[in-house]
């Protein structure tokens, strides 16, 4: 028998495949080039109407300036920066070890998961600002008292998705444990961790951007003076003194960390799960 | 096929009078008796809903019966006992190795100090080679044969299987039976294996339990003699047609009797 793909033969591509060949290659630059483009335009587009306008810097500084700002106070700014990464990160480290020791308490226990599950949601849902104040006058060290609000945002997704990717271990795969004799600290261990993994790393991907909120907004709150002067503070600062240029590269560098944790986070998923995991395998089609 | 003859092999676990009633009100099995003889093959066959994997739950010690009691002939330790269900049920996360090592590695033992019975049980099941792939690069029909591996790791007393190759395809299936029975006389462990195809039943199992639903209980029990090794000559001859027509028969008439 001869088939029409062997050895040698021409390689066969029809308008289908050549068509989805263009779309894979569109997609694969496209991807990067565009969103560059996007914000190319955009910078230029600001550029224009603030020169041609002639809008003072005080009240909307054009991009030039904003970068001029950017590496003439960067002494400032990064001191700022690596304050408010350190409570971020410091606070979503926390809220990982808070939520996955939570989850697993709650799959161990349905007595404590149903005693503590109802105050885990309201301490979600009460927003953070109203919290805050309160939080800054009990607790006197405002370095904690950030960590403290940082932390309240960020663990809840940690807590319910990793509850949620506990129980969703695969029923016949427990039958299968207890069947073998399984401890609970194997089960934990073996089974149901494993099944929480992807579950988890996307509530962590979410607390990461929830970290840089709340220490943020706590900052804000929290007011100036005293040590812990982080990029907020800086905005709040720059404001007073119509230091518009500082403020935007302020919020600049603040964008840009959430984007950095949100891709150091995506990567390390990635890392974790793409040999076994439907969501981190590339596809062929 | 005549009633099935009792005595010559000793008896691995009896069924006595098993019932199963869930919230109070739907009787799953009724009524259920059965002698599993250490290598028998032995067929469950009913509708869907007849009760046939509540029995298998029940003789895993996955669920305890309402009424009736279920005994072990032999010392029942850890391994003594393998289980497939329908779906190959691996673990996504753990290479084809791994996940035979599951009932060994939740023993206490080492990866390396079965790393040579773990092999040995993949080439049986034909997957030499395959230690390091993980379940989502191989085929249903593979998946399935991982699952098996697993199960015959422990080289168990008794095996239970739940529809195992029901979400295979026919040429698939016939191959895993095949093997299956292959495994059976090389292992001599003994099966009870769930299905709702009489074919499957007859080709492969020595005694079948004919079942029927609503509520869920045992009609008939039937012996299937022709001889083994049964092969892929046995599945066309007319001798095969012949005790599959008789099976069939008494599906219906035990579903007569139930309607
Ligand atoms: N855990 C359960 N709770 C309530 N009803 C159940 C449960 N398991 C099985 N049943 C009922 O018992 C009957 C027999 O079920 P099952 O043993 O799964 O049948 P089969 O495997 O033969 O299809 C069905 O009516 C089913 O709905
Ligand atoms: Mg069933």
């Amino acid at each position: 028998m001869t088939s029409l793909t062997e050895g040698s033969a021409p390689e066969l591509v029809d308008v289908e495949e050549r068509s989805r060949r263009r779309r894979l290659a569109f997609e694969k630059w496209g991807k990067w080039v565009l969103p560059v483009l996007v914000i190319g335009l955009g910078i230029l587009a600001w550029h224009l109407v603030v020169t041609l306008n002639g809008i003072p810097h005080y009240i909307l500084p054009g991009p030039v300036l904003v970068f001029e700002t950017l590496v003439k106070d960067w002494a400032l700014l990064l001191d700022a920066l690596l304050i408010t990464l350190q409570i971020t990160l410091m606070a979503l480290a926390i809220a990982v070890i808070g939520g996955v020791g939570l989850a697993v308490l709650f799959t161990q226990s349905r007595l404590v998961e149903m005693s503590f599950y109802p105050y885990a949601v309201i301490l979600q849902v009460t927003p953070i600002v109203s919290i805050a104040p309160l939080i800054f006058i009990y607790v006197d060290n405002k370095m904690a008292g950030l960590l403290i609000c940082a932390w309240i945002v960020a663990f809840f997704p940690v807590l319910s998705n990793t509850t949620l990717g506990l129980n969703s271990a695969d029923h016949n795969l427990r039958d299968l444990f207890r069947i073998y004799g399984a401890t609970r600290w194997q089960r934990l261990r073996y089974l149901q961790l494993p099944s929480a993994l992807p579950y988890f790393l996307g509530g962590l991907r979410i607390a990461g951007g929830l970290a840089l909120i709340g220490s943020v907004v706590a900052e804000y709150v929290a007011g100036t003076g005293g040590v812990g002067s982080g990029l907020a503070f800086t905005i709040l600062e720059a404001s007073y003194r119509l230091n518009i240029p500082r403020m935007f590269a302020a919020l600049l560098l603040i964008a840009a960390t959430g984007v950095v944790i949100y891709a150091g986070l995506s990567f390390l998923s990635y890392m974790l799960l793409h040999k076994w995991h439907e969501s981190a395998i590339r596809r062929e089609v | 096929m005549t009633p099935p003859t009792t005595g010559q092999r000793p008896e691995l676990m009896s069924v006595n009078r098993v019932g199963k009633v869930f919230g109070g009100a739907t009787v799953a099995l009724q009524d259920m008796s059965l002698t599993v003889r250490q290598g028998d093959f032995i067929s469950l066959l009913g509708p869907s809903g007849c009760g046939k994997s509540t029995a298998l739950r029940l003789m895993s010690g996955l669920s305890l019966p309402t009424s009736g009691a279920i005994r072990w002939a032999v010392p029942q330790e850890p391994g003594a006992l393998g289980v497939v269900f329908q779906e190959p049920t691996l673990m996504p996360w753990a290479t084809v190795e791994q996940n035979v090592w599951l009932p060994m590695r939740l023993r206490g033992a080492s990866l390396s100090s079965v790393r040579g019975e773990i092999s040995e049980t993949l080439r049986l099941v034909g997957l030499d080679g395959f230690q390091r792939a993980y379940p989502r690069e191989l085929s249903g029909g593979m998946k399935m044969r991982v699952s098996i591996a697993r199960a015959l790791v422990t080289r168990p007393k008794l095996i239970l299987m739940d529809e195992p190759f029901a979400a295979l395809d026919e040429i698939t299936r016939f191959k895993l039976n095949n093997d299956l029975l292959t495994l059976q006389a090389e292992l001599g462990c003994t099966v009870v294996f769930v299905t709702h195809s009489v074919f499957e039943s007859v080709f492969l199992s020595d005694r079948i339990v004919v079942m029927a639903a609503r509520p869920g209980r045992v009609l008939r029990e039937l012996a299937v003699d022709a001889p083994y090794p049964r092969d892929e000559s046995f599945r066309t001859s007319a001798e095969y047609a012949a005790l599959c027509r008789e099976a069939s028969a008494a599906l219906h008439d035990a579903m007569g009797e139930a309607a």
